[in-house]
């Protein structure tokens, strides 16, 4: 049965319900929280890169109910509709500072102090984080600092202990919201938020305005920045056949509308070059949000999970009201932003051939080693007496290429076509691919190809 | 316990307020946004702002028209037209729209025609030298005659070194909110450095009298000199459209707007010649300094001479032209920015040193401390060199604590046995001149009051930018009233409190600030001494203020509130206005002579990096830093200072990279395109220290300017990285502009193999 058309919707902000209608779907919940006087959270970049925006979201995860943070610049209002939101004056209960609170103050961990509600929501998170391990500066990775240098930020984190018995570690305890379907319509514009693959496929059918999204970390930026409307937002977010995680004796598959982070979670024993990748691969506020299939359905040339898919030999699933389909992720992008998605059809999966390859690496050459779009990105890998690469940055679409490691180099000069841009000379592009193959020959010891 | 930020529990709850936080409290707000010429360089010919009126929720638009009183917010030669015919940078914005939502006056504002005319484009140093295009010089300092020490030097060399530009990146946006007060004036609450400037220029635009403006600046989100004159046109707009509708008017800029248009730290092109010994001693130098002033003057002329009394960074020259011009280009007008010229300076005559270390293959460090100020040497501007001998004092001390010359040592040995990675280590001097070398800003006042109750508010001219001015403001009132801090209340920066202040800016906050707030606290205890002497029955001089109690001779110990109502009964004033000028500095331009600076802040700092072959990333595996700040008040804000101050230096030298296109547009306009310093450029090893024993006579509790001397401690990770350069290839020097991207390391790695090849075959 249909979801109902509705014009408004709730969601639950800092423990108390809140009904929300007469919006545009674009509003972000950003500038929902700051209208209502909670003026925390501050727009710093508007694209997701400075994490000042930072709130919580109550999420089930594989190790229990969490906080995950996000970057509230870059949700769209109605994508939190039955959802639970927590923002940083809510961190204080009844006006006592959180032991994360207390260790920032104390410390110097802030100074202009802007950023600062960001960075506490992100340590609150890792503070809260269920896994054990030990705390770990990558997770706020996502916040940027203009003032400190980051060295009292990193002490307030490792000094924090385990979280006392607060209300909100007593929140944990019970399960997050489930992602009910929702159809939400504002005088300027629709957010439909469809429980299984059918019905997203039908009502991306029968509005040539809608616009598939996931996590809002591609398209919010476009919202933000560059002042696009979407009329129609259809949330793939609550679509169980989408968000499937299968590791089989053949391959792995892998949901298109998983976030990053969830992968993470649910491939428990991934190679080591995933984990590499991972840490590489923006921030943790976006892994949190963006997922697989959005960054491969993009299509951007220099987005960072086509390199290493490639050089793994990715297969995608693609499925339309028809049924699926696969094609080689080689053949996928066909050239700047265009992929072999034609209307009707979606990216529902990745499929990784069993058995990987023993020997892979993935580098990114950037400005900043975490968390900056890559200058060139390589996966690569030893397949048989090849090696196959995967390469970002190095013209309008990922490119694969599979040579004999002494042909490679060649092959490079020949086929790369890179442009020079703010990131870096197509000189120095098309030798740092070249280089960067160099450097998996010398650090995966393969010495008698030298 | 230490004392810790003023409003860091503010800041951790949220709780902190910020100039656009305010705008939910205004009912009827409207949102300002600018129409923008999408053209580097062009004629305005046209523009018809009635379609904007269009759009639904658009109230109304501000032109040229609607000024009252001069459009324009040029700060000295009034050469900022807010409504400019002619386009100058890209993206200049040619008219505002006022709209009930941001979005329809987005939107209102894209419906807006305007036609222009397009004319050629400045867009480099070089160009604007081609074309003679300067705002401003040449101006020199000179000491004796350079030409001749170099040409009877024993080895000359020469060069070019280019020096990039820097992001403020202040995580607030430039933001002003405008609304008409109660009695027909204005009040502009701005994310201002100078909220008198700022109030001048709204008085300007409204053609009104500085006393019917009142500028507040609650704190800011980071400023870094970004906000010292760029904040007016924004306080200038909102105060234009609020005084045209009556209503509120928010001006916030989003980040790729505020990077778009606001200035940034000067590009430099300097050119030199050097003249040195055998040994590594300057004979001489000629240096040429051009700097990128982009489209307007701004504060390019001091922050050139800035650049010009730091071209000697450490080192004696005994013969030195150093000559300057500000460039004009169709850019961004930079501006002010942590160090303000000083560090562009600064990096020439490292730049210099490291030249003429691999030019007689000797240890750059060498070639550093043989060149070093002696005690009774004086600047090539004729200003003493108050303390050299700490040049030396902490040069020493910083190189045993971080076991430089055997961590050299180890260099060498992990260099030879690694082929595709290589180490750098280098350690290098900063010597930074403290006070506005324009001399009449070197002044402050404060208003200081007790209440009944014996609370305390606090105002005084400094604005609070996260740098802790605020914090080391109470704590100079507490000691100095022997309050608790719990009961002094610092209040946000206003212009009707204390009026025609300096911009907070030059390091200088605490040093004149405090100093006036110390002048008004001693003044109000004064008066209350007679008071309490009578009151704890003992003579004035044995009373004693502390912590909130005051105490005689006797066991006896009353609250100061006490005191303070006694004095109000014995109708004594209980406020005192307090005032500091900082003595005997001046500086005559035209001579090129003079003490422009009350003192020097030095510092050092030794950084070890490790540079990747395949693709010129380097990382900082360690860094030691050791600053003079004199006796700090608040240790763990000075820290802050220093750390975050070499932070930001490296972002500039290492990371931070302004790209303009061929069409002179901000190609790097995103925090997704220009990266800030995240936690790789964190140094994986990092030892901070101040220098012991270091009361500086003459400054509010002896401490020491702080806010941006550090931030050239972070030459040492440049030069690190030249000497890891320098390693993959045989020797020779390593041409290295900055910053040091990835893409400039791996060329200059190539460039190094390729010196060694050459000399292999020679």
């Amino acid at each position: 049965m249909a979801t109902p058309v509705c014009r408004e919707f709730q969601f639950t902000l800092n423990g108390l319900p809140v009904k929300v209608s007469g919006v545009a779907p674009q509003i972000t919940l950003l500038d929902f929280v700051r209208s209502r006087g909670l003026t925390g959270a501050k727009e710093g970049c508007a694209e997701g890169e400075c994490g000042a925006c930072a709130v919580l979201f109550i999420r089930n995860s594989v190790n229990g109910t969490c906080y995950q943070p996000v970057n509230s610049c870059l949700v769209p209002l109605p994508a939190v509709a039955g959802q639970e939101v927590l923002t940083v004056e809510a961190l204080a209960e009844s006006g006592e500072l959180c032991e994360v609170q207390q260790a920032m103050a104390a410390g110097g961990g802030s100074q202009c102090g802007y950023c600062t509600p960001g960075f506490v929501v992100s340590m609150f998170a890792e503070h809260h984080r269920r896994e054990n391990r030990p705390a770990d500066v990558h997770a706020l990775s996502g916040n940027l600092c203009r003032c400190t240098g980051y060295r009292p930020i990193q002490d307030a984190l490792k000094s924090l202990g385990t979280p006392g018995g607060s209300a909100l570690k007593r929140r944990l305890g019970k399960p997050a919201p489930r992602f009910a379907p929702v159809r939400y319509e504002s005088t300027e514009g629709r957010f439909s938020r469809p429980g299984n693959l059918a019905e997203s496929l039908d009502l991306m059918a029968a509005d040539d305005a809608a616009q598939f999204v996931a996590g809002n970390t591609d398209l919010g930026v476009l919202t933000n920045l560059r002042g696009q409307r979407f009329p129609h937002l259809i949330s793939l977010e609550g679509v169980a056949e989408l968000r499937t995680f299968h590791a089989g004796s053949d391959y792995v598959e892998i949901g298109a509308a998983l976030t990053l982070s969830e992968i993470s979670e649910r491939w428990s024993d991934a190679p080591d070059v995933f984990r590499e990748w991972l840490r590489l691969f923006a921030s943790p506020l976006i892994r949190n949000r963006a997922t697989l299939g959005g960054n491969l359905a993009t299509a951007s040339p220099i987005g960072d999970s086509a390199p290493l898919l490639l050089a793994l030999g990715a297969e995608v699933v693609i499925a339309n009201l028809t049924g699926n389909r696969t094609a080689p992720l080689s053949q996928f992008f066909l050239g700047y932003r265009k992929t072999l998605l034609k209307p009707g059809d979606i990216l529902r999966a990745v499929r990784l051939p069993k058995p990987l390859p023993d020997v892979v690496r993935f580098y990114k050459a950037a400005k900043r080693s975490t968390d900056d779009i890559s200058t060139v990105a390589i996966g690569i890998a030893v397949v048989g007496d090849n090696l196959r690469a995967g390469f970002g940055g190095v013209g309008p679409v990922p490119v694969g290429l599979t040579a004999h490691p002494d042909a490679l180099p060649e092959l490079i000069r020949t086929t790369l076509k890179p442009i020079s841009d703010h990131r870096g000379s197509a000189e120095y592009r098309l030798a740092v691919a070249q280089s960067l193959v160099a450097k998996f020959r010398h650090e995966a010891g393969v010495s008698t190809w030298v | 316990m230490s004392v810790t930020h003023e409003s860091a529990r503010g800041h951790v709850t949220g709780e902190a307020l910020y100039t656009d936080d305010l705008a939910g409290r205004l009912p009827e707000i409207l949102h300002a946004w600018p129409v923008i010429a999408p053209h580097t360089h062009a004629r305005l010919i046209r523009i018809d702002v009635t379609p904007a009126l269009q759009q639904p929720g658009v109230v109304t638009t501000l032109t040229n028209a609607d000024v009252p009183g001069e459009g324009n917010s040029g700060a000295n030669r009034h050469d900022e037209p807010l409504f400019p015919d002619e386009i100058t940078f890209h993206s200049q914005p040619v008219a505002w729209v006022l709209g009930e939502t941001l979005e329809a006056a987005r939107l209102g504002a894209a419906r807006v025609i305007a036609e222009y005319e397009p004319l050629p484009a400045i867009l480099t140093i070089p160009d604007a030298i081609a074309e003679v295009s300067f705002h401003s010089g040449p101006f020199h300092i000179v000491r004796a005659d350079a030409a001749a020490a170099i040409s009877a030097s024993p080895h000359r060399l020469s060069g070019e070194l280019a020096i990039g530009g820097q992001e403020h990146f202040y995580l607030e946006t430039q933001c002003a909110i405008a609304r008409m007060d109660e009695s027909d004036g204005i009040v502009v609450e701005s994310s201002t450095q100078h909220p008198t400037e700022t109030q001048e220029i709204v008085a300007r635009v409204l053609g009104l009298a500085n006393n019917q403006v009142t500028v507040q600046c609650l704190r800011m989100g980071g400023a870094f000199g970004g906000k010292e004159v760029q904040a007016n046109p924004y306080a200038a707009i909102a105060a234009l459209g609020a005084w045209k509708t009556k209503r509120p008017v928010r001006v916030r800029l989003p980040r790729h707007l505020d990077m778009v248009l606001s200035g940034k730290r000067h590009p430099f092109l300097a050119k030199f010649t050097a003249g040195f010994d055998t040994d590594g001693r300057l004979r001489g130098a000629e240096v040429k300094l051009y700097s990128d002033g982009g489209w307007s003057l701004d504060l390019s002329e001091p922050v050139l001479w800035r650049a010009l009394f730091h071209c000697d960074n450490t080192y004696l020259i005994p013969a030195l032209d150093a000559t300057g011009w500000v460039c004009k280009t169709h850019k961004t007008s930079q501006t002010a920015f942590r160090g303000f010229g000083g560090p562009q300076g600064m990096i020439v005559i490292e730049d210099i040193l490291d030249r003429i270390a691999r030019t007689l293959g000797v240890a750059p460090h060498l070639v550093r401390e043989r060149n070093f100020y002696r005690e009774g040497d004086s600047t090539h501007y004729g200003q003493p060199v108050k303390d050299a001998a700490r040049i030396e004092r902490i040069w020493n001390e910083l190189k045993a604590s971080s076991d430089f010359e055997s961590r050299r040592a180890e260099v060498n040995r992990f260099n030879a046995a690694n082929l595709h990675t290589k180490h750098g280590i280098a350690i290098t001097p900063v010597k930074f001149g403290i006070s506005f070398t324009a001399t009449f800003f070197n002044q402050a006042g404060a208003l200081v009051m007790f209440y009944r109750d014996g609370s305390v508010q606090i105002n005084h001219g400094g604005t609070e930018m996260g740098q802790g001015l605020h914090t080391k403001i109470r704590e100079i009132a507490s000691q100095s009233l022997g309050v608790l801090s719990s009961s002094v209340r610092i209040m946000p920066t206003r212009t009707d409190k204390v009026p025609n202040t300096s911009a907070t800016a030059a390091s200088a906050g605490t040093d004149l600030n405090g100093a006036a707030v110390l002048d008004a606290c001693r003044q109000l205890q004064g008066r209350l001494i007679p008071v309490a002497a009578a009151l704890v029955n003992c003579e004035g001089s044995k009373v004693r203020f502390a912590a909130g109690l005051v105490t005689g001779d006797t066991e006896v110990a009353l609250p100061i509130a006490k005191v303070v109502e006694a004095a109000y009964r014995q109708r004594i004033p209980l406020f005192a206005q307090g005032y500091y000028r900082t003595p005997d500095i001046h500086f005559d331009p035209i001579a090129a002579r003079g003490k422009p600076f009350h003192y020097f802040a030095y510092g050092a700092a030794v950084a070890e990096v490790e540079i990747d072959g395949f693709t010129g990333a380097h990382r900082t595996l360690r860094a030691d830093l050791l600053q003079d700040v004199g006796d700090s008040i608040a240790p763990v804000i000075d820290l802050g200072q220093v750390e975050g101050g070499f932070a930001q230096g490296v972002g500039w030298l290492t990371l931070e990279e302004l790209v303009w296109d061929a069409q002179g547009r901000l190609a790097t306009s995103g925090a997704s395109t220009y990266k800030l310093p995240s936690w790789p450029e964190l140094p994986a090893v990092f030892n901070v220290n101040f220098l012991q024993r270091a009361t500086e006579p003459g400054v509010v509790f002896g401490s020491k300017a702080v806010g941006e001397p550090p931030l050239m401690l972070a030459f040492s990770v440049r030069e690190a990285i030249r000497e890891a350069i320098a390693a993959f290839g045989k020797g020779g020097i390593v041409e290295l502009d900055s910053p040091a991207t990835p893409e400039r390391i791996y060329w200059a790695i190539e460039r190094a193999r390729d010196t060694a090849i050459e000399r292999a075959r020679a």
